[in-house]
């Protein structure tokens, strides 16, 4: 006997994340953490469980594939937690602190060297934090606002959050080189939800690198063809805060597996004269959305936005991004570059917002998509929306493919068409690449590309 | 004999005939400067050699060391010996001197080399002080924003790098001041030897005042029209190509 007359959801909006699974992972919570931890989830999982899935009709939403938005058959990860081998994720020479967590639950920790930890510097979990720095979680734990679509996947991000990093960095403070964490997804059926909040206090730096990895025998072999059962779920989100003149340089490799639907959700609040400059290297997942906010908020605040997306087989990256100008005199800088090959997509959906008092903003947005196959395809919305008279803001997207006066030049030295095309998708990507200052980690995610362009590259047969 | 021979080469660019039955031989260790007015087929004829896309081969044929490349693909071509420098190189934004000709470098070697990087930026370094570039340029993307005498000195550094056994210049004068013109010759002289042939395209005497030729041949409506020593460049200098094109309709 049926009482509705509404048409069934195409989609189910609680799938596998019942009440009872939230109850269940409640229950799992040390009695440690603060009481306000427990309120925001639950007000979380309740604005999760009543918000609707993703329409056809959302602006927020338009190009992006939604077939595949299921939140189905990601059961709760119950698997002891694993040693991960060091060859899990990536080398950096003499990284200041490492963190690992598998399944979102800590496994790995290189600890900060006394001298730093007694300086007051953190390099550690969530958990720890709830209990030695709760205010300042509190303060900077998923508290900017949500506008770029994914609100019921921030919501479910904070509802089921078990653990993540937490970084943090008193004022004067300069960490030489980056702290790495790595979250280690154990695959087919897993769902997680990393997190990395830093914290730089003024006129401190830091360098914060993020790899996401799946650990999973099948990754590494993959038929580009084929359209992947989706079987991993990442939810993962990171806070980025530069306090007055802190310098935070964020780097984070998405190495998922093939059939993970991945959302990242990046929050960068920049104050007077600090900088924050965030790159996304996408890699991973079958479908993978990130949607990044960042608010410049006092004179002298500078965000630089980088990624880079090498999309192969059937892959989805869609990207979505706001650059906010809340004060006179702040400047953000977003350059998104998209390599895609066989039938793989982008999406790039950016929005400059300047308010009325935020005069002499310097605000450039460019998207530029290298085609390496003709069955692939890149949308671009760049958008700008302007209430200041004296600003200076330029944005634009460019669709190419490779140059065959380039090509022709580069074989007529020897170099093989499929080396040649190789140095050009580098070549593309380096404009991003170098503007890090760090070139251990340079080095590193142009490995990282190389391995993954050679396997999803094949060169067309002449 | 490990010559370039060029035999009855009919080159086309859609269906249009630019190249009409021009042969040529160059040994090693020979300098043959090509001669001619715009649009006679100087520059389609090097890069048809070179393998470019662009350009279809109708009929004849080149030969390198008695075996035809025709087949072969530009990078084949190049492995095989021939560098094309071209009139105007191309920019590849991202992709370094050092890593472009590393890979280069790297394309010549055997299955499972490895390149001794020491070695190698040994060997650049040497070069590029030969060449007077700044050895800063390694890191600097290939021609990117480089003057014209900058492009034309890094054709030269390759081509020292690459070592070929024959080398097509196409127009390497053009562009370039006369200090220019003077390093990238005094570049292509320190290359010259028993190992190096070169054909020289170029539309001015002035550079064979440099790179002294040890033939002349003028080139005319896709076709090698007279051929002498380097007494025929100066006798073009002083009566322009109207006197070839006179002889030419007398005969």
């Amino acid at each position: 006997m049926s009482t509705s007359l509404s048409p069934t959801p195409a989609t189910n909006p609680i799938g596998d994340f019942t009440a009872d699974r939230f109850n269940a992972h409640l229950a799992g919570i040390p009695h440690s953490v603060p009481a306000w931890w427990i309120e925001r989830k639950r007000n979380a999982y309740a604005e999760f469980a009543s918000l609707p899935m993703p329409a056809r009709t959302d602006e927020t939403w338009r190009f992006s594939s939604r077939e595949h938005l299921s939140l189905s058959g990601f059961s709760s990860s119950t698997a002891e937690t694993k040693a991960v081998s060091p060859a899990t994720g990536i080398e950096i020479e003499d990284a200041t602190a490492r963190l690992t967590f598998v399944d979102g639950k800590l496994s790995g920790r290189t600890p900060l060297s006394r001298e730093l930890a007694s300086s007051g510097v953190v390099a550690g979990t969530i958990l720890e934090g709830l209990t030695t720095h709760s205010e300042l979680l509190r303060k900077h734990f998923m508290a900017q606002p949500q506008k770029l679509g994914s609100e019921k996947f921030a919501a479910l991000h904070t509802a089921f959050i078990p653990d993540g990093a937490f970084i943090y960095v008193p004022r004067n403070v300069e960490l030489k080189s980056p702290i790495v964490i790595t979250h280690v997804s154990t695959g087919a059926g897993s769902a997680v939800f990393p997190h990395t909040l830093v914290v730089a206090e003024e006129n401190s730096r830091v360098t914060v690198v993020d790899v996401f990895v799946t650990l999973d025998e099948s990754n590494a072999t993959r038929a580009p063809e084929s359209k992947a059962t989706l079987n991993a779920f990442a939810c993962g989100a990171n806070d980025l805060y530069a306090a007055h003149g802190a310098s935070i340089n964020y780097a984070a490799a998405q190495l998922w597996s093939d059939t993970t639907l991945s959302f990242q959700l990046n929050s960068t609040l920049v104050r007077r004269d600090a900088r924050v400059q965030s790159l996304n290297l996408h890699l991973g997942g079958s479908q993978a959305r990130h949607e990044s906010l960042s608010q410049l908020q006092a004179p002298g605040a500078f965000s630089e936005m980088l990624a880079i997306s090498l999309a192969s087989g059937n892959q989805e990256f869609d990207q979505r991004t706001l650059q906010v100008h809340q004060a006179p005199n702040t400047k953000s800088d977003l350059l998104y570059k998209n390599a895609l090959l066989d039938k793989a997509r982008t999406i790039f959906s950016g929005l400059i917002i300047v308010d009325s008092d935020a005069q002499k903003t310097d605000a450039y947005q460019s998207n530029r998509n290298l085609m390496l196959s003709d069955n692939a395809d890149a949308c671009s919305l760049p958008g700008l929306e302007i209430q200041a008279n004296d600003v200076r803001c330029t944005h634009g997207s460019t669709t190419s493919r490779i140059d065959p006066s380039q090509l022709f030049y580069l074989e007529s030295r020897g170099i093989s068409p499929a080396v040649a095309r190789e140095l050009l998708v580098f070549g593309f990507f380096e404009e991003v690449l170098n503007r890090l200052e760090n070139e251990s980690l340079h080095a590193v995610l142009i490995r990282l590309i190389e391995h993954h362009f050679r396997r999803a590259w094949q060169p067309p047969t002449k | 004999m490990s010559s370039l021979e060029i035999r009855n080469l009919h080159v086309a660019i859609g269906e249009k005939p630019i190249v009409k039955g021009l042969s040529l031989t160059i040994n090693p260790g020979e300098v043959h400067a090509i001669m001619g007015p715009n649009g006679t087929g100087k520059s389609t004829l090097a890069k048809a050699i070179a393998g470019h896309p662009d350009y279809t081969i109708t009929q004849g044929d080149v030969l390198l060391g008695g075996k035809s490349i025709l087949e072969q693909e530009p990078d084949e071509r190049a492995r095989a010996g021939i560098f094309l420098a071209f009139q105007y190189p191309s920019e590849i934004p991202g992709v370094s001197i050092a890593n472009f000709l590393r890979a280069a470098v790297q394309a010549r070697m055997g299955e499972g080399e490895e390149l001794d990087a020491t070695a190698y930026y040994k060997r650049l370094y040497q070069k590029m002080d030969l060449l007077k570039i700044d050895r800063k340029f390694t890191s600097r993307s290939v021609n990117e924003g480089f003057s014209g005498g900058e492009k034309k000195r890094c054709e030269i550094l390759q081509m020292a790098m690459l070592e070929p056994r024959f080398a097509l210049m196409d127009e390497t004068d053009s562009g370039l001041d006369i200090d220019a013109l003077r390093i990238v010759a005094e570049g292509v002289n320190t290359l010259r030897g028993p190992g190096l042939g070169v054909m020289l395209i170029t539309h001015y005497q002035r550079l064979l005042e440099h790179i002294v030729p040890d033939f002349v041949h003028v080139m005319y409506d896709g076709r090698i029209v007279k051929s002498g020593d380097k007494s025929l460049a100066l006798e073009l200098e002083s009566r322009g190509y109207d006197w070839v094109k006179q002889e030419l309709a007398v005969a």
